[in-house]
């Protein structure tokens, strides 16, 4: 073997979702599942690129030059959102925001 | 064994595993720190795959930018140690057994679709020339005009947002 399938970077893609998933459910601190969620847009992006890749296009290049946009405007409101819970909640537990539980 | 499929599987293990230590670290700090181990990782495989412009800004906007905003934001807030939640009976043996079938069901399915044999680099690979930036701010500014322009009303909206966020929490 001496060259590298497009499959083994799906795979890559697929297995840091899932772990991204993973950190998102069993997370406990609000800023790490932000950035569990960081690393799901990255997984996504990699399968991104390998399609273009793939195809021998450029639009998917494109969509990950706007994933990565958005992702940083997400990123600049996402935190503002976090500065402001813990000034009124003073904790970093996602567990102590249920002001929306039943 | 060629070198990129050797440059493939480290960068490839330093991906899964930073991005283990992310779930593992106690720590916000070094969860923000493995992420950006991630992030130079996938910055490597993009060069692998021929991106060299997306290699360049997932490293300026991604690990830099981005990550500067968390740690700054993981200080402001002075994040200690998390305490930690059990793992529930049903996602001992339940829930694993069934990721990791989801997980080779997906890459034996991928190993063998018609797109996934195709070869990324290496020998045979489909021309390098067709990924240069030119094409791309070509294609940027002319195709994607439109999406492009409505990104800069996007950030705007963000950066009021951000704003008046920051704002309530001052009163």
């Amino acid at each position: 073997m001496n060259v590298v399938p497009i499959s083994y970077y799906l795979v890559l893609s697929a297995i840091l979702f899932g772990l991204g998933v993973v950190a998102f459910v069993f997370k406990r601190n609000i800023i790490t599942i932000f950035m569990s969620i960081e690393l799901m847009l990255n997984a996504v992006n990699l399968a991104f690129v390998a399609f273009a890749r793939a195809h021998n296009q450029l639009d998917g290049l494109i969509f990950v030059f706007f994933v990565i946009v958005v992702a940083a405007a997400e990123a600049a409101v996402g935190l503002a959102i976090v500065i402001t819970i813990v000034h009124n909640r003073r904790s970093l537990n996602v567990e102590n925001v249920d002001l929306l539980k039943f | 064994m060629s070198i990129p499929f050797i440059l493939f599987f480290v960068f490839a293990l330093v991906a899964v595993g930073g991005a283990i230590m992310l779930i593992l670290a106690r720590e916000p700090i070094h969860s923000a720190l493995s992420l950006v181990l991630v992030m130079v990782a996938l910055a490597a495989l993009y060069l692998l795959l021929g991106a060299e412009f997306i290699s360049a800004v997932q490293v300026i906007v991604y690990a830099g930018a981005v990550m500067v905003l968390f740690v700054f934001v993981i200080m402001l807030l002075n994040a200690g140690v998390e305490e930690r939640t059990n793992f529930s009976h049903m996602a001992k043996y339940a829930g694993l057994p069934l990721a990791i079938f989801l997980l080779f069901g997906l890459a034996h399915w991928m190993a063998h679709s018609a797109i996934g044999a195709t070869v990324a680099n290496g020998v045979g690979a489909p021309n390098q020339a067709a990924v240069s930036t030119s094409a791309l701010s070509t294609m940027l500014f002319q195709k994607y005009l439109f999406p492009f322009e409505a990104t800069s009303i996007l950030i705007l909206i963000a950066i009021l947002g951000a704003l008046v966020l920051a704002k309530k929490g001052t009163e």
